[in-house]
């Protein structure tokens, strides 16, 4: 079990070597899908300008707070779907059943799916949402100190896995329902709109459940609020958002086991 | 098979019921892809919510935005949401398919039969549409009508209306990405340029926003493109907020479509005298 996850990394980036290679293949359709991935992803905060063309502050976040809210959900679930989201494409392969080829390589199936066509051009997400961080911390005079710093380093990190272990969970769900690879889009990406936004506009019962039963919150809603010195909702305490490691982990957890659960279930195709 | 002159123009009689016959069959086809469509409609849902969410927000802090009140707002986010399929706003399976036979030159085929290049695809393109908005459409609308107090036409003339604003929405649609598909013929990969065609049909669709909310110039040019006779025109002639009336919310669909289709035309005559298919 250790010697497996001592190998992991480097057999992962061993995968990803290949497909990169492959992707630069032809540069030019490369730099294109780039910059086209980057302006894809840079309209959801396109939305939010123009918003902002027309009101002074939502839900009591400005504009340079709202900045700060929609650069760490892209960042997260932007690094987590350049490591982990193209494992949705395992339902494809459960139908076709060339999951077998997987089965029997000499490393884990699991890093074999997270890897599966792993696209560079997938990077564009974190840039643009890099570049909008950058805006984002220029435009807030914040008092910057030692736990926040902290706080806002660890929250991309802990973000990105949560996002991580979701892409995964939709993915264990594939091998009960084959095709259903759309669902999982509901907290992936839905999730990192629904992030975008002060989370306290949904209403209480939708802090509850994105605290409690899909702990999106954690991603990067507490953690701001902790970096801009807003109060946390529900009566939380203000350090709240240092729990997000324990959620991760928790996820983590979980993502691992619905992965091991349906890749028990897995009967080939029989051809 | 030599056709004689009377077989052929059996044959041309008979070519309504061919688009007919493949239309229902990708109809069908799609029919089959009954998890995905579950799945598909479920996330339509939540991401109304989320929608409804940002929005409620908005209106609250800027109210009568764009000329929408509360209860217009709310109702296109939830018509946008059961329409983004069925309009292929990001994209359909059957374009993009037209993309790739065009890359692969499984073209060749589409080419040799006895019918025209883009009716055949517009058919396909028919029969799926038609199958995601009888089975997609009105899911989310449903639902959303169960929570929030959202409005429907009173009258026929405009249900009638807005039936027809959506089939020339849908139309539109198609016509922008068979030209899509069809740049194949020149540039070998069409993946970037679908890409591109991604972003400019969300943005200026309504899909991130309504158009009414873009200010100044940029709401006047993105009101103007024919992305906007995809979806924000059929959604206003549902809401009653077409800015110069329903007369003139169709023309301008109309008059896109057949400038896009005369365009497709274009394309198709010079891309089929263009082609060399590799023998083999």
């Amino acid at each position: 079990m250790v010697e497996r996850l001592r190998r992991a990394p480097a057999q992962y980036w061993m995968l990803v070597l290949m497909w990169i290679r492959s992707s630069l293949a032809y540069p030019a359709s490369f730099v294109l899908m780039l910059a086209s991935s980057m302006l894809i992803t840079v309209m959801d905060f396109v939305a939010i300008v123009l918003m902002f063309s027309h009101i002074e502050s939502f839900g009591g976040f400005t504009l340079g707070e709202m900045a700060l809210l929609y650069a760490t959900a892209s960042m997260t679930l932007g690094v987590a779907d350049l490591f982990t989201g193209a494992i949705e494409r395992v339902g494809e392969r459960i139908r076709t059943g060339t999951l077998d080829v997987y089965l029997i390589r000499p490393v884990p199936t699991f890093l074999q799916t997270a890897a599966d066509g792993f696209a560079l051009r997938r990077i564009g997400r974190p840039l643009q949402a890099g570049v909008v961080l950058a805006f984002a911390l220029s435009n807030l005079q914040l008092e910057w100190t030692p736990a926040k710093v902290v706080m806002l380093v660890l929250s991309v990190i802990t973000g990105s896995i949560i996002f991580a272990a979701i892409f995964v969970l939709g993915a264990a769900f594939q091998f009960l329902a084959i095709d259903s690879a759309e669902l999982a889009n509901s907290f992936t990406y839905g999730g990192q709109t629904l992030t975008q936004y002060p989370l306290s506009v949904f209403g209480k019962e939708i802090v509850r459940a994105v605290t409690f039963v899909i702990p999106l919150a954690f991603v990067n809603y507490y953690p701001v609020l902790y970096v801009l010195g807003k109060p946390a909702p529900l009566g939380l305490p203000s350090w709240i958002g240092l729990l997000s490691p324990l959620v991760a982990g928790a996820m983590v957890a979980l993502a691992s086991l619905a992965w091991r659960g349906g890749l028990r279930r897995y009967r080939s195709t029989g051809s | 098979m030599p056709l004689g002159p009377d077989t052929t123009s059996k044959w041309e009689r008979r070519l309504p019921c061919v688009y007919w016959a493949i239309g229902v069959r990708s109809f069908r086809r799609f029919s089959t892809y009954r998890i995905a469509t579950a799945s598909g409609a479920f996330t339509n849902t939540v991401f109304g919510f989320i929608l409804c969410g940002i929005y409620l927000t908005l209106w609250h802090e800027r109210p009568g935005l764009g000329g929408y009140d509360v209860a217009d707002a709310l109702t296109f986010v939830w018509l946008q949401q059961g329409l983004l399929m069925p309009i292929g706003i990001f994209g359909a399976t059957t374009t993009v398919e037209l993309g790739e036979r065009v890359r692969s030159g499984e073209i060749a085929v589409d080419l040799y039969r006895p019918t025209h290049l883009l009716l055949w695809w517009l058919s396909v393109d028919l029969g799926r549409a038609m199958f995601q908005l009888a089975v997609r459409g009105g899911a989310p609308l449903l639902v959303g009508s169960l929570v929030f107090d959202l409005k429907f036409p009173s009258n026929p003339i405009t249900w009638l209306a807005v039936a027809v604003g959506l089939v020339l929405g849908i139309l539109v649609s198609f016509t922008i990405r068979y030209l899509v598909a069809l740049s194949g013929f020149w540039i070998t990969d069409t993946r970037g340029m679908e890409q591109l065609a991604l972003v400019l049909s969300c943005f200026f669709s309504g899909t991130i926003l309504p158009l009414v909310v873009f200010p100044g110039w940029i709401g006047e040019f993105a009101r103007a493109t024919p992305w906007a006779a995809t979806l924000q025109v059929p959604v206003d002639i549902w809401l009653g907020r077409s800015p110069d009336g329903i007369g003139s919310a169709l023309l301008f669909q109309l008059g896109w479509l057949l400038v896009l289709l005369l365009a497709g035309q274009l394309t198709t005559s010079v891309a089929t005298r263009k082609v060399v298919i590799q023998g083999g």
